[in-house]
């Protein structure tokens, strides 16, 4: 671990700054992610902002009859939120389905979305990694892929996204608030949030520099069965294979988001109106520019195969 | 003692304290924190200093130039130990490859360098500055590719890597229903909770290493050999262990880097493998690929048996011993085993979990499973219609007990086995698809000479020293209950020391055979105890019985303390043992049975239910034994379905290398787990009339899980582990 500054930052917009001031600046709040990269010297800032002093953990209702998650949100808090799990029941049980009851008791909403990804060459400092270290190369993609992404790879990079929660964020149609070092706000699609690699796998996210998530807005409620099945090879505590978070309406009609299988929770709007002629027909349509390793063409018939179930279980 | 005829009736026999389900001794020191593991013996040696070690980051060639200036001025350090600055190094006996590598680099992830420094944060930033120029050479990294070119691995006397009895070919080709199939088996890694640590600490030129070690004269004895100085040198303290499973029989960079941190600075230094580090720099089960061939009568009688495996490992090194069970575990007239070695620069292959038995069972038991099939018989009736009495490849030689069929018959019965249904992929329960496998347990029984000295203090307490290790194994315990039944005590009133090289040299934690060994080597001791203490009262030593804290003959009485009154008695033994196991073929038996339910969407595979009944002689303690069972149970379960040190070959490294990417069960895969042991005793096998049970409980397992994931599925699964991906494509439709 290199040596690093420390600060702890007392507004939203002050952290943003201090994060522009101070290049390689990086903030921190649960640190889940962060720390265990930093002693492995995958990550190294210079510089931590420690924004769990912001009073950003409210999670409230909105104006519109949505829902406001703070930024700092501890994951067991947000899943165990009645009002969340009553009305947006897809995200309380993607946040169960990841990690253990540990982390999510320290891990964050925004630091959920930001996690990085779980590809063991990116884990490896003496391997090559265009996400690790620009420019180095790709060990992934004629190496052990067998969890990597599928679609909207590049030649540069084929991790996935390791979280849960986004992808019930994702179909959720969640937008993520940020406030920027001059102050401005925004707010965020989260559709546009995440990045494809393409030559620049190691920038994720449209985030600017300093700009800090302050909290991740849901839309009023949309009802149906909600429904997350995660694949994986043990029963717990282990990143999917691939999963599935899907809301289904009565007349069929529905949002699915996949993950395990992209850079990014994998969501493709066009594909869901193909929902009432079943399973194969939307996954054709998800996945249509699939583009498979040895080690993870298994995810074409698991997609379809998870989401097929998904769908039994709604019509049940 | 040499125990060279059978055990007859003895004290132990009288089970007040053995036998009976005691709570471990050393558990509130456990579940307080206060039991003290290597990396947490801050009090032992003052002014402790911190060690981090650098890993090679190739898998083979050479180091060209190592740049230590930016490490050697980094905040906090003290000392930089490299194999050029270390002097001259041996290397162990029990080491494949050296423990600290350069200028040429064996394997990825041998150790090239230790950093010390003042704090371990100091030590670990230091050590990310170390830059180590290498000149990468080819290496060979696919056992796949190497298998068609592997020799036979090197035999000795006792153990031939190549056996033939009758005319197997003969036999095979004209047997009327035959399987000739491959298995694999993946590299797996011990990933044991406890990392590899030490601290080590000179006094003149005298170490102690306080370490986390199963075997300590073993150990003793190679790091005196590396480091070039005498035994009588070097104290190894290990008390207590958090899991081995093998991994930790020899020594490792982390002993021997502390003892060279230590020399260079001048201080004691603690090292501890870092998570990362363990899967490539320590030894791991190697991969193996085996062939089975069976030839059998239609009515089910094996008339041919052939097991082939191949594995690899760095130059020098040793097999996996794959074929070791096929020699006892069936009859069948006609028969061969062989063993091919390829070299492989991999990271050291060796000893895990029942070596041997634990990779050639999940390809043998489902070989069985396929036969069985094939002669349309019960998997059950075709093990119990192919058992022997004698070991098949010397007919004159009888086992000393054999009740695999009980085992069978019996675990059948309790688990429900004619609920199963024949046909494969029958059974459903929701979406799960339902399926029962069945496998034969069997592992060997070791024995291993074994000290112990005792001690009956001034307050009769009786106190056990042996450098015997508890790896978890409730060593503790069970040499407490050996001592207390033997000199007629309470449980309480005995004391156990462990784990410390200037204790008496014991069996050590390897092979099962630690606890039917260690016992034997505490009942030698307190047959000689007793002896003392009759002759200092005044008995006639024939008669007396030792019970209830008071030595008896007739209707005297005398307290135990009363022989120490004026001072303790310390007696002090080791048990050998004769050629029993010669003329006897020993072993440990059981049935494993499986319930699984594979989700029918995808593919993944859920334990339901699991049972093991185990044969092992008199158990010692029921509820230590049976958490040895379940504890292996798991890690069979783990082999099943998720273990496997993926080796990316173009680079020659394990690349899942953290508990991330290398995955064990946790607690949502277990289901219930039944152990059951057959009520028995052997005499052949020691005084104690034990055996092993530590590594019988994940022999078997594997196949248990295929065969009942078969039985759901109907989809046959010969690469392990067995996970959705191989299967999807064969799995029914969704509806």
């Amino acid at each position: 671990m290199k040596s690093f500054t420390y600060e702890r930052a007392g507004s939203p917009a002050a952290a943003a700054a201090a994060a522009l001031k101070t290049p390689g600046g990086k903030f921190i709040a649960g640190g889940t992610n962060l720390l265990d990269l930093m002693k492995l010297e995958i990550e190294t800032p210079r510089h931590l902002i420690d924004v769990n002093d912001l009073a950003l953990d409210k999670i409230e209702p909105t104006q519109d009859g949505g829902m406001r998650i703070g930024a700092l949100a501890r994951n067991t808090d947000l899943a165990a939120d009645a009002r969340i799990r009553r009305d947006y029941g897809l995200l309380s049980r993607a946040l169960l389905a990841g990690a253990s009851g540990q982390l999510r008791n320290k891990a964050t909403t925004a630091g959920n979305l930001l996690q990085r990804t779980r590809c063991p060459y990116f884990y490896d400092t003496n391997q090559p990694c265009n996400k690790r270290q620009p420019g180095s190369g790709c060990s992934a993609i004629e190496g052990y892929s067998r969890q990597l992404a599928i679609v909207e790879t590049s030649e540069a990079c084929i991790a996935t996204h390791p979280s849960d929660m986004a992808i019930a964020m994702r179909a959720l149609d969640a937008q993520i608030e940020t406030v920027k070092p001059d102050g401005a706000t925004r707010a965020i699609p989260i559709a546009e949030f995440y990045r494809a690699p393409g030559d620049t796998p190691h920038i994720e996210t449209a985030l600017e520099t300093g700009e800090l998530i302050t909290a991740v807005t849901l839309p009023k409620p949309v009802g149906g069965k909600q429904i997350y099945k995660k694949v994986r090879d043990r029963a717990s505590y282990a990143f999917a294979l691939v999963s599935v978070g899907a809301i289904i309406q009565q007349d069929g009609s529905g949002r699915v988001t996949v993950g395990g299988v992209a850079h990014k929770p994998w969501r493709v709007e066009a594909a869901e109106a193909r929902l009432p002629q079943g399973a194969k027909a939307v996954t054709d349509g998800l996945l249509a520019n699939a583009r498979t390793t040895k080690d993870n063409a298994f995810k074409l018939p698991l997609v379809e195969r998870t989401l097929a179930a998904v769908l039994a279980e709604a019509r049940a | 003692m040499k125990f060279d005829t059978p055990a007859t009736t003895n004290p132990i026999d009288r089970m007040k304290v053995i036998g009976q389900p005691l709570d471990r001794i050393d558990g509130p020191l456990k579940v307080s924190g206060t039991a003290r593991y290597a990396y947490e013996q801050h009090d032992v040696a003052a002014n402790q200093a911190y060690g981090h070690i650098v890993g090679a980051a190739i898998a083979k060639g050479r180091i060209v130039a190592m740049d230590l200036d930016a490490a050697r001025k980094a905040p906090g350090v003290l000392s930089i130990v490299t194999a050029e600055s270390a002097g001259k190094l041996d290397k162990g006996k029990y080491n494949t490859a050296k423990l600290l590598g350069g200028p040429e680099i064996e394997h990825y992830h041998q150790a090239v360098t230790l950093v010390v420094a003042e704090s371990f944060e100091q030590a670990r930033a230091a050590a990310q500055l170390v830059k180590v120029r290498y000149d990468e050479t080819k290496g060979a990294f696919d056992l796949d590719a190497a298998k068609s070119g592997a020799p036979d691995a090197p035999s000795d006397e006792d153990s031939p890597t190549q056996t033939s009895v009758g005319d197997f070919d003969g036999a095979f080709a004209s047997a009327p229903v035959t399987l000739d199939q491959s298995y694999s088996t993946p590299d797996q890694s011990h990933a044991m909770m406890e990392p590899h640590a030490s601290i080590a600490q000179w006094e003149g030129d005298k170490l102690t290493l306080w370490t986390s070690n199963q075997m300590i004269a073993w150990s003793v004895g190679d790091m005196a050999k590396t480091l070039g100085i005498p035994k009588e040198n070097i104290r190894l303290v290990s008390p207590y262990i958090g899991g081995g499973f093998g991994g930790k029989l020899f020594n490792r960079a982390d002993a021997l880097l502390a003892a060279l941190g230590a020399r260079a600075a001048k201080r004691p230094v603690k090292v501890a493998l870092q998570r990362p580090l363990i899967f490539n720099n320590t030894t791991h089960r190697p991969a193996t690929i085996q062939r089975i061939r069976i030839g059998a009568t239609p009515d089910g009688k094996i008339t041919a048996i052939g097991h082939e495996s191949w594995s690899g490992d760095l130059k020098d090194g040793q097999p996996e011993l794959a074929t070791q069970q096929t020699k006892l575990l069936y009859a069948g007239a006609n028969r061969m085993t062989s063993l091919k070695l390829a070299v492989l620069d991999l990271p050291e292959g060796n000893a895990m979990r029942a070596p041997g038995e634990a990779p050639g069972l999940m390809a043998l038991e489902i070989a069985m499973d396929e036969m069985a099939e094939k002669l349309n018989m019960d998997p059950v009736a075709f093990r119990v219609l192919n058992d022997t009495q004698v070991d098949p490849e010397k007919p004159k030689l009888p086992f000393s007990q054999r009740h695999l069929v009980e085992c069978l018959r019996q675990g059948a019965e309790r688990f429900g086995w004619d609920k199963r249904s024949a046909k494969p992929g029958t059974a459903r329960d929701g979406n799960w698809l339902v399926g029962m496998g069945v496998a034969s347990a069997f592992r060997g029984n070791l024995v291993m000479k074994s000290g112990a000295r005792v001690t009956l203090g001034k307050d009769g307490v009786v106190t056990v020293f042996s450098d015997m290790t508890d790896i978890g194994t409730g060593s503790y315990t069970i040499m407490a209950q050996t001592a207390a039944e033997m000199m007629g005590l309470p449980i309480g009133k005995v004391k156990v020391e462990l784990g410390d090289s200037s204790f008496p040299a014991s069996a050590g934690s390897g092979g099962q055979w630690g606890a039917n060994s260690a016992t034997s080597g505490v009942y030698a001791a307190c047959v000689k105890l007793r002896e003392a203490v009759v002759q200092k009262l005044g008995f006639n030593s024939a008669d007396a019985v030792f019970e209830d804290g008071a030595v008896k003959t007739g209707n005297r009485a005398v307290p135990l303390t009363q022989a120490v009154s004026d001072g303790e008695i310390t007696a002090e033994d080791t048990i050998e043992f004769g050629d029993l196991d010669k003329t006897h073929a020993q072993a440990t038996f059981g049935g494993h049975f499986v319930e699984v339910g594979v989700d029918a969407a995808t593919g993944e595979v859920r334990l339901r239910r699991m049972l093991a009944v185990c044969s092992a002689g008199r158990i010692l303690n029921p509820k230590s034994a049976r958490s040895q069972v379940i504890g292996a149970m798991t890690m069979g379960a783990g082999a099943a379905l998720m273990e496997h040190l993926v080796v990316d070959k173009r680079r020659g490294f394990f690349v899942n290398h953290d508990l991330a990417g290398y995955e064990v069960p946790v607690h949502a895969d277990i289901p219930h787990q039944e152990v059951v042991f057959l009520d028995e005793t052997d005499p052949m096998s020691s005084p104690m009339k034990a055996k092993g049970v530590g590594e019988l409980g994940i022999c078997g397992v594997g196949a248990a899980v295929a065969n009942a994931i078969y039985n759901a599925t109907g989809v046959r699964v010969r690469d392990y582990p067995i996970t959705l991906d191989k299967m999807i494509d064969r799995l029914p439709a969704v509806s």
